[in-house]
Order: C-alpha cells, then structure tokens, then sequence
C-alpha cells in the first residue's frame, strides 16, 4: 500500500465524508472523523519521509500515462505543504466532541453533516497540494470552497450567514478566473499536465492569450489567499465562524492558496516569464507592504478578538507574499517557512480563543476581562502563540521573520526590512491589549469562569509547544523550506 | 392540485417512463450521449414533478428522507471504493482494467458502469433533498 499512499492521501477523507454522514449524531460521527484526520496525518508525514528520501514522487490516476492521465506529484514543497496541512486538520479533529458541537447552529440530528463537511474540505485542500493536474487543482479547490461556506455558514452567530455568502461570491469570482486561467493555457498547449504545460508554454509564451491566463491566475489566486486589497471577505467570515472551523480555515485555507500561487508561477510558468517578462515582483511588493502595515494597523482596533486576528492573519499573508516578491532562495525560504509558522501560531491562537468562547461564551475584548487569572493554561496557550506572531526569539515565528528581514537585506531594500521590524511592532500592540485586558483587569463582578476541560487544551497546547519547538530545533519548518526554495528557483541544492 | 384532473392522470402515464428513460440514459452512457449525472437529474425530476403534483407529504411518504441521506452518501462511496479495487487487485487507484483480468477493456467497461451508477443515485438523490429543503421551507 506504501506505493498508493499518493492517492490514499486525498482517498481516506473523501471516503470517510460520506461514511460520516451514514453515521448516527453523536460520538461514532466525531471518531471517525478524527480518525481520518490522524490517518491523513499519518500518510503526510510517512510522503515527506519518503520524498525526503528518494526525491519527488509520481503516480499515476488509473494507470493512464503522463499527459493525458492525471498525475499525482509530490516533491519537497508539497510533501511540506500536506504536512501542514494535515496537521492542523488532525490537531482540530482532536478538539472534544461536545465543545465542538457546542459551537454550532445545527440541530443534533444534522452534526454529522458538519464532519462530513470538514472531511470534504480536508479533501480539498489536501487533493490541491497532491495533484500536478491544473485542472484537478481546480476541481479540488471547488470542493473546498464549497465546503468550507457550510462550514462558516453553521457559526451560532446570525452574522456567520451574511460573512459565508460574501465568502461565496469573491471565492466564486476567485475559483472562475484560476478557471479562466487554465483553460486559456489548455487552449494554448492542449495539456493540462504541469510539468508538460512548463515544457510546452516558453513556445507560445509570448501571445497575449498565455498573458491573459497569468493574470486570471494571479487574480485569481490572489483573492483566494486574501492579498491585500481582494482581502475584505476573510475577517467576517473568520470572526463568525465556529472557532474550530477558525482554527483549521485560517491555519490551511489561505496558505494552500499561496501553495497554487507559487505552483503557476515557478513550476508552470517558471521564474523569466513571471518576473522578468511580466514583472510579479513589482506588483507584489508594494501589495504586500501596504496590506502588512494597513491590516495591522486596523487590527489594533478590533473590539472582537477573533476579528483581531483575522486582520492579523491579512498582514501575516503579506509577509509570505513580500518573501515571494524577494524572488531569492532566502526570500522564498522565508515564505514558505513562515506557511508552516504561520499555521501554528494562528492554530494556537485560535484554538486558545474556542477555549475562551467555550467557558465565557465569547471573544469580545471586554468579556475576557480577568480570563488570564481563571484560565491560565488557556491564556498561556495564547501568550505563546502571541509571542511566536509578534516575532519573539525562541518561538517558531521568530525564524521566518530572520530569513525574512535577511532576505530583505541581501537585496539591500533596507526600508523593507525596517517596516518588517516596524509592524511586528504593531502586532506587540494587538496581541498586547489582549493580554492586558486578561491578565490586569479585574473580572467582572459573579463572572465565574473555569479553565477550559483537558480535551480541549491537549490539543491547543501540543500546537502551543511545536511553536517551542520549531523555533528551536529548525531542521524540518526551515531545512525542508529551503530545499523546497530551491526547488522552485531550479537551483540546484 | 386536487380539482386539476389533466396533470394528475398525465403525471400518472408519463412518471414512469421518465424513471424508464432515466435508467435508459444511465445504462447506455457507455455508448451514447448521457451517464450517470444526466440520469441522475432525470430521475431527481421524477419524483419532483411526483411532489409537486401531489403534494409534498405524499413525495415523502413515497422518498421518504432517510432513503435520501443513504442516497446521498452511497453513491460516493460507490464511486470512490470501485476505485479502490484498483489498488486492491494490483493496479492504481481508479484503474478499472484490473476489474477483469483476461479482458482489461472489459474491466474499463465494467468500472465506469459501476461510476456511473454510483454518480447517478448520489445526484438524483441530492436532486430531490435540495427539492425537500426548499419545499419544506416555512412549514
């Protein structure tokens, strides 16, 4: 079975989805989504280890050779994406059946629905990150969109509706330009293989047609990642969502869409045409400057945590986009390095709030007056993953902001490297009214809150201490990021 | 509906050569325009011209809801375990030719048959569930 693990990747959770919504409410429907979870977990690390090892991995869809069957490839960027990505899906899943079920507006008899939508979207994004078909991409990316609305649309908040349909239409618009974008390449080459449409687009690279698709597929993918000015869907649909939804959705969702991103433009178009004969970089930069300063700068004065972070996550989106626009390995490096970091801190972050709205029953920054003193495991899970956003040494987000600013300086764009510095400033502002409010200001008088149960804060902390961790020991979050870096930028390692 | 005398014999006659075409477009998918999705609709509308006809009550008792949720659910599986045989007798995963080892054409022939039938119980069955829902609405 070792040689199907490809397939089995997106295979487990699309065959649990339907087997969940057989299941009856209750306990059967949670395991087995959690079971699938830790499997899909299971076979991603087993396909780094094994990439890793022997170098990238094919296989072939039903047997049918490369450009007309659909390939399944993974190389160092995409084994290191799976992982990411099925991490964060089994660390949620673990999350306690009654807090999640607690979070929703669905009657007990329709919960198994939301597993089954959760699997469906684990599908999704982890077939985006499998395939190397252009067309599957996009199929893939339909199915986790799609389920990815129901997920937001079932937050207990009236308003998760309106967010959910904003959602749909800008993913929509999103989802029919990457659309565009690949049938006008399909018309141009007659394949939709990845690695034969970089073989055969420098022969017709110059038409305006092969332009028109890289500016559908930026677009595109651009709204899909929430760059800077396409970004306004993500806060509603972040703030009013379940937290465990939150939780998975912002630690997956964007950065499987950077994932795409960086795919169309290194591998199928490849580094000449997207930056040197259309010139990404230039719009990039600035993009990413401004949403880094501006989303931080409105997150400061968020009233809602939840919205605060969601913000935060918008500026966190242009730092990896600022290192894609360095287009150098240590840009890259931090980039990529910084999905992996950035998935963790905001895992641990959003997870650490489902505890806070769990017991006081919501993330307004007023209600969580004192929440430090009644929970302090929970607020402690949030200080770390607070830390690890801001920068601080010792903690995972530390190490992408280093290669960051360093590759900022290679280039010599001090300024660059200074508003790097100068917002992560600012997210010592946000994250810092959070904590002040928990641990300083007294509770409210018979407010009586409890720590969060065990079931809930295993999970949050065995993210809060892989933040530790990878600022420590750095051999996998950056050592697998570079050689994917280099993957891309066809040097060789 | 109960006064309109037209449409309810003609809902009668026509009901079950619709379910008849239906499966006539599923089962020569192979060979002539149709499969399992255009089945599926044509099936789904079915039973939507049955409720519509007559009432939504009598659609229910007659597709009652948790067929549908089995519906649903069966046809993926359907679809994603016929390709796991694949993997199963030795080949990839949706690799049909393995389904018959003499004849790997055959093998083709008989693992899309099987897609296709699992792609059509899942859209007609969707097909009348989004039906219910909005019928149902306000209820």
């Amino acid at each position: 079975m070792i040689a199907h693990l490809p397939a089995l990747q997106v295979v487990i959770p699309l065959i649990s989805a339907p087997l969940c919504a057989l299941l009856p409410a209750g306990r059967p429907a949670w395991l087995a989504a959690m079971a699938a979870s830790w499997l899909a977990f299971l076979i991603a690390a087993l396909l780094l280890y094994q990439v890793l090892a022997h170098g990238p991995i094919s296989y072939l869809m039903g047997g049918w050779p490369i450009p007309w069957g659909i390939e399944y490839r993974v190389d160092a960027l995409n084994a290191y994406m799976l992982l990411i990505v099925a991490a964060i899906g089994a660390a949620v899943a673990s999350f306690g059946r009654t807090i999640v079920e607690q979070r929703l507006s669905l009657p007990l008899n329709k919960h198994p629905w939301f597993y089954t939508a959760y699997l469906l979207c684990l599908t999704g994004l982890l077939g985006i990150t499998v395939t190397g078909d252009a067309f599957n991409v996009f199929v893939f990316l339909e199915i986790s969109a799609l389920s990815s609305y129901v997920l937001i649309s079932v937050g207990r908040d009236r308003r998760a509706l309106v967010a959910a349909y904003q959602y749909l239409i800008m993913g929509t618009v999103g989802a029919t330009f990457i659309l565009i974008g690949i049938g006008l390449l399909y018309v141009m080459t007659g394949t939709l293989n990845m690695g034969d449409l970089a073989a055969r687009l420098p022969a017709v690279s110059g038409t305006r047609t092969v332009r028109a698709a890289f500016a559908f597929l930026t677009v595109g993918t651009a709204i899909k990642l929430a760059l800077f000015p396409l970004h306004l869907w993500l806060p509603n649909a972040y703030a009013y969502a379940p937290s465990p939804v939150t939780a998975f959705l912002a630690a997956t969702a964007t950065k499987v869409a950077i994932y795409v991103m960086l795919r169309f433009f290194f591998t199928v178009f490849g580094v000449k045409f997207s930056f040197e004969t259309m010139q990404l970089d230039k719009i990039l930069l600035p993009l990413s400057l401004v949403g880094i300063a501006s989303a931080s700068l409105v997150a400061i004065f968020q009233t809602n945590v939840k919205r605060m972070l969601a913000y935060s996550s918008v500026a966190q989106i242009g730092y990896m986009m600022l290192g894609v626009s360095l287009v150098s390995v240590t840009g890259l490096t931090a980039s990529i390095s910084h999905l992996f970091n950035h998935a963790l801190m905001k895992g641990t972050l959003f997870m650490a709030l489902g505890c806070v709205s769990y017991r006081v029953g919501a993330t307004r920054l007023e209600r969580m007056a004192g929440v430090g003193r009644s929970m302090p495991w929970t607020m402690g899970a949030f200080v770390i993953g607070g830390l690890s956003l801001i920068g601080v040494p010792l903690t995972a987000g530390f190490v992408s902001k280093w290669y960051l600013i360093v590759g900022a300086l290679e280039k010599g764009w001090w300024p660059v490297a200074a508003l790097v510095l100068a917002t992560s400033l600012l997210a010592v502002i946000y994250i810092g009214r959070v904590v002040e409010v928990a641990y300083f200001k007294p509770a409210p008088e018979g407010q009586r809150v409890e720590e969060a149960p065990l079931a809930l804060l295993v999970p949050t902390w065995a993210l809060a201490l892989a933040n530790l961790y990878f600022g420590l020991e750095t051999s996998l979050n950056v050592g697998v990021a570079r050689l994917a870096a280099q993957g891309l930028l066809g040097a060789t390692p | 509906m109960k006064r309109y005398t037209i449409p309810r014999v003609g809902t009668k006659l026509l009901l079950p050569l619709i379910l008849l075409f239906a499966l006539y477009v599923q089962f020569h998918g192979d060979y002539g325009p149709g499969g399992g999705f255009q089945a599926g609709v044509i099936f789904g509308a079915g039973f939507i011209l049955y409720a519509l006809i007559y009432g939504l009550d009598n659609a229910r008792r007659l597709m009652p809801p948790w067929v549908l949720r089995i519906g649903v659910s069966l046809g993926v599986l359907i679809y994603a375990g016929v390709g796991l045989l694949g993997p199963l007798l030795g080949g990839q995963y949706l690799d049909y030719a393995v389904l018959d080892a003499r004849d790997p054409a055959h093998g083709q022939h008989l693992g899309i048959l099987w897609v296709e039938l699992g792609v059509g119980i899942t859209v007609s069955s969707v097909m009348v569930t989004i039906f219910y829902a909005f019928a149902g609405r306000g209820r």
